[in-house]
């Protein structure tokens, strides 16, 4: 299973959703399809698009929230599992394509390929819906489910390490920051 | 417990006033009275954390929903804060209003807390980070107004260190 095609199968429905992406090959194939104002690309500060999801969903309970993470960056930030679970925000949806690789800088393994198994980590964290994909056609079915549904939900999805020959885009992260910003006042006014 | 209660609910007042919606926390000593005081406010959102570094992306958050937020934490807990500081609420332009009690300085008895006792500063310096004390009652309000309003206009970090002579009572 490709990240992309991931990306690809659910695109659509991101329409409504706040988006925060971690950095590297989730955001330069999320912006490859086609950037839109209601996503957030965290492109540093690893470990913490889940909580910058988590402080989005608190803020407006309302608004769906869907954070694109990793399993290089979730592994640094084991305790944010904790902290979603604590107070388990009804409308986030929280993806982790897991490829078993620092990809962005080399492809290196993490932990996930000698065994940890983040689905269990996320389910003894509190997490109340978890659940491990490995097909496109999952994939799709569990993040729909996922944002139909009212439950904090982990979805980990088994990717394989392959990812854009670039990572850096013309977009900058400032005008990324200031654009979703302003998306979100423009929610707010209307 | 000699942490001051009338000073930390002074603290928790002030926040208020500056229309704080959000607090993210890492318990200690010094802010036992200032989280009690969350928790017991149904207009604050207390956001308990497993280390401090979440707390920035919480709080970037918060921002990008248009609410204002503020972190508690010890100098230790800024330590362990420092690479989300840098490459998230430098990087992207993030306010944030951190309260620090500063553990380790002058009549520091805990022998662990005094290293980062030492460093707390020159890190706050060596990171560009504006910073003022919260060290007598007649100036708390006024301090933790005008770090609000420069972390708010100037789209940064901004750190207020809460002092042994404002935090306890001995």
């Amino acid at each position: 299973m490709l990240r992309l095609d991931c990306l690809r199968t659910i695109y659509a429905d991101l329409e409504n959703c706040l988006v925060v992406t971690i950095m590297g090959a989730v955001a330069a194939e999320l912006q490859s399809l086609g950037h839109r104002p209601n996503f957030f690309y965290l492109q540093h500060a690893m470990g913490l698009a889940s909580s910058t999801g988590l402080g989005l969903a608190l803020c407006l309970p309302e608004q769906r929230v869907i954070v694109f993470d990793g399993d290089g960056s979730l592994l640094m930030n084991l305790g944010s599992l904790s902290t979603m679970a604590r107070y388990r925000p009804r409308k986030l949806v929280h993806v982790v394509f897991d490829n078993e690789s620092l990809l962005s800088v080399g492809g290196f393994p993490t932990a996930t390929s000698t065994g940890t198994d983040l689905e269990g980590i996320a389910r003894a964290a509190g997490i109340p819906r978890v659940s491990t994909v490995k097909s496109v056609e999952d994939f799709k079915a569990a993040v729909t489910d996922a944002m139909r549904g009212t439950e904090l939900t982990t979805i980990i999805a088994k990717v394989e390490a392959k990812g854009p020959a670039a990572f850096v885009t013309d977009l900058s992260l400032l005008e990324n920051r200031f654009q979703f910003r302003r998306h979100i006042q423009s929610l707010q006014n209307s | 417990m000699p942490v001051s209660l009338r000073n930390s609910k002074l603290i928790y007042e002030a926040l208020k006033e500056c229309d704080i919606r959000l607090l993210s926390a890492l318990p200690e000593t010094w802010l036992v009275h200032l989280i009690r005081s969350a928790e017991d406010d149904p207009e604050m959102v207390l956001v308990r954390l497993a280390k401090e570094e979440e707390g920035v992306g919480i709080s970037a958050g918060a921002h990008l929903a248009g609410v204002k937020s503020a972190m508690l934490m010890q100098n230790h807990g800024f330590l362990a804060s420092i690479n989300g500081i840098v490459s998230f609420a430098h990087l992207y332009k993030i306010p944030l209003l951190m309260l620090i009690s500063y553990r380790g300085s002058f009549g520091e008895r805990d022998p662990w807390q005094t290293q980062g006792g030492n460093v707390t500063e020159p890190l706050l310096r060596a990171l560009g980070i504006p910073y003022s004390f919260l060290d007598a009652v007649e100036t708390v309000k006024k301090r933790i107004r005008q770090a609000q309003t420069l972390a708010e206009s100037s789209l940064q970090p901004v750190a207020l260190l809460l002092t042994r002579d404002l935090m306890w009572e001995e």
